[in-house]
């Protein structure tokens, strides 16, 4: 039984490896959004299983292959944006910038942690439910493994750039909708100044912690 | 039915008793400052609640969570999980048909059917690699599915984030799981629920690391986000389900 299950499992990260040599595709600005989804999340976890640094919990590199593969395809900005609610315009165009590279530092590292765990789940995409004049679409997949199926939707939107990811659905939790109150909570207390500061030395924090594993 | 009922309001006060003593030990108050949500009324109450249960969570459950994985090797925690979560798919099985989802229903039994036998008494899943979909209903999310409202949010001593129908939801789940009441040994039977509960905590230990390091608020991400998580449960399956997408308001600029 083990046996067979090592060679099945090598077998299929052989078939990753091969996969992602002969058919490595760049998503570009006419890819569709469940396609774009499907090329950067199996690119992605082909690479953090294949990786024994990765395995190993080393987080600067998986926070590089993050900023290199999954970034590009998102709207960091527009997520902040989303978060601050009517706060946004209340912040400075400084402010703003600053909120963003903080807030993505913060969203980036939570995911890199989640990513520095995968071990043998699979990803299962659902079909796209859209129709072809769409703005905004929602890619759903769900993640199979240990433990239950985390179900996991992206929120994408057409931009002159191509479809961008502004917004993420964690096991029915949207992530935006997850962030508004904790935003607000915190700048009613300390002002925008306030946050901007918080996810300052949250992310010093989280940059000197010790890897757990 | 007249000691059921007994038995489900001698627990609910026993619930509220300590809720009480709990408040008394220490109301935690609202940060200055903070716009009170319209979910959650009660919500210096629920605080200091929501502090015993992350003062319990630090110095009791996750140290022993800690021991647990130290000293048992993963597949055997593994075989814990999928035994425990086996068991569950038989209720789950119930609350869909009740939820009048008769094909996840019978979807859920093939599960148990697949996993108690070739899985060696549930502690292998076949099922999953098998095709067949996991699915975790409870009473809370049947009633949800009735149409009963969710209610007023509430932080439960040690059971954590809930709102008054899961609350009920929660006091019917355990009066009717067979290995926490019935079982008729009582020292297997308390072995059993230790288990679980350390099961339960094993699922989340570094997902549970990584809330704490994403969270502003832990207090109100965690509410936030299990009103949302609740609202999708009770959602899954219906047709509209698109609705259900939240709309910002700000236009993009």
């Amino acid at each position: 039984m083990k046996t067979y299950k090592r060679i099945s499992q090598s077998l299929v990260a052989g078939l990753f490896l091969i996969s992602g040599t002969l058919f490595a595709q760049t998503p570009d600005q006419s890819t569709p959004p469940d396609a774009l989804i499907k090329m950067v999340v199996t690119e992605v976890m082909a690479t953090v299983k294949s990786d024994p640094d990765i395995q190993k919990g080393n987080i600067p590199k998986i926070v590089d292959l993050v900023e290199k593969k999954i970034v590009p395809y998102t709207d960091m900005r527009r997520t902040t944006e989303m978060a601050m609610g009517p706060n946004w315009k209340k912040a400075t165009p400084e402010q703003q910038a600053q909120l963003s590279l903080e807030f993505k530092n913060l969203l980036i590292r939570t995911y890199s942690g989640a990513l520095s765990q995968l071990r043998d789940q699979t990803v299962q995409f659902k079909p796209l439910r859209a129709a072809p004049d769409d703005k905004e679409v929602i890619v759903k997949t769900v993640v199979l493994g240990r433990g239950d199926p985390v179900p996991l939707d992206y929120r994408l939107e057409k931009t002159p750039n191509g479809w961008k990811v502004y917004d993420m659905n964690i096991m029915g939790v949207w992530l935006v909708e997850a962030y508004r109150n904790q935003f607000s909570n915190q700048i009613s207390q300390n002002g925008i100044e306030g946050l901007v500061k918080f996810l300052q030395d949250r992310n010093k924090q989280l940059a000197a912690a010790k890897p757990t594993n | 039915m007249m000691s059921w009922t007994h038995n489900l309001w001698r627990k609910l006060s026993r619930l509220i008793m300590l809720g009480l003593a709990v408040l008394m030990v220490g109301c935690a108050s609202i940060p200055a400052g903070v716009e009170p949500s319209p979910h959650d009324p009660w919500e210096p109450f629920n605080r200091s609640v929501f502090e015993f249960n992350e003062g319990l969570d630090t110095y009791l459950l996750k140290p022993v969570v800690a021991a647990y994985r130290f000293i048992l090797p993963e597949f055997i925690r593994e075989g814990i999980y999928n035994f425990f979560s086996n068991y569950g798919d038989l209720y789950t099985a119930l609350y869909n048909l009740l939820q009048g989802k008769p094909g996840d229903a019978f979807n859920d039994l093939m599960r148990v059917a697949v996993n108690t036998t070739m899985g060696l008494g549930g502690l292998i899943d076949l099922a999953t690699p098998g095709g067949l979909e996991k699915h975790k209903e409870d009473w809370g999310q049947t009633l949800g599915v009735w149409g009963v409202p969710a209610g007023p949010y509430v932080v439960l001593p040690f059971f954590g984030p809930s709102n008054v129908r899961d609350t009920f939801g929660t006091a019917a789940d355990l009066e009717s799981d067979y290995l926490f009441r019935l079982l008729p040994n009582v020292g297997l039977r308390n072995s059993l629920t230790g288990l679980r509960v350390v099961n339960a905590r094993n699922t989340y230990y570094e997902a549970g690391d990584l809330l704490d390091g994403a969270a502003i608020d832990k207090y109100s991400f965690v509410r936030d986000a299990y009103i949302q998580r609740r609202q999708y449960q009770i959602n899954e399956g219906r047709d509209d389900e698109e609705s259900e997408i939240p709309v910002y308001e700000n236009p993009y600029q």
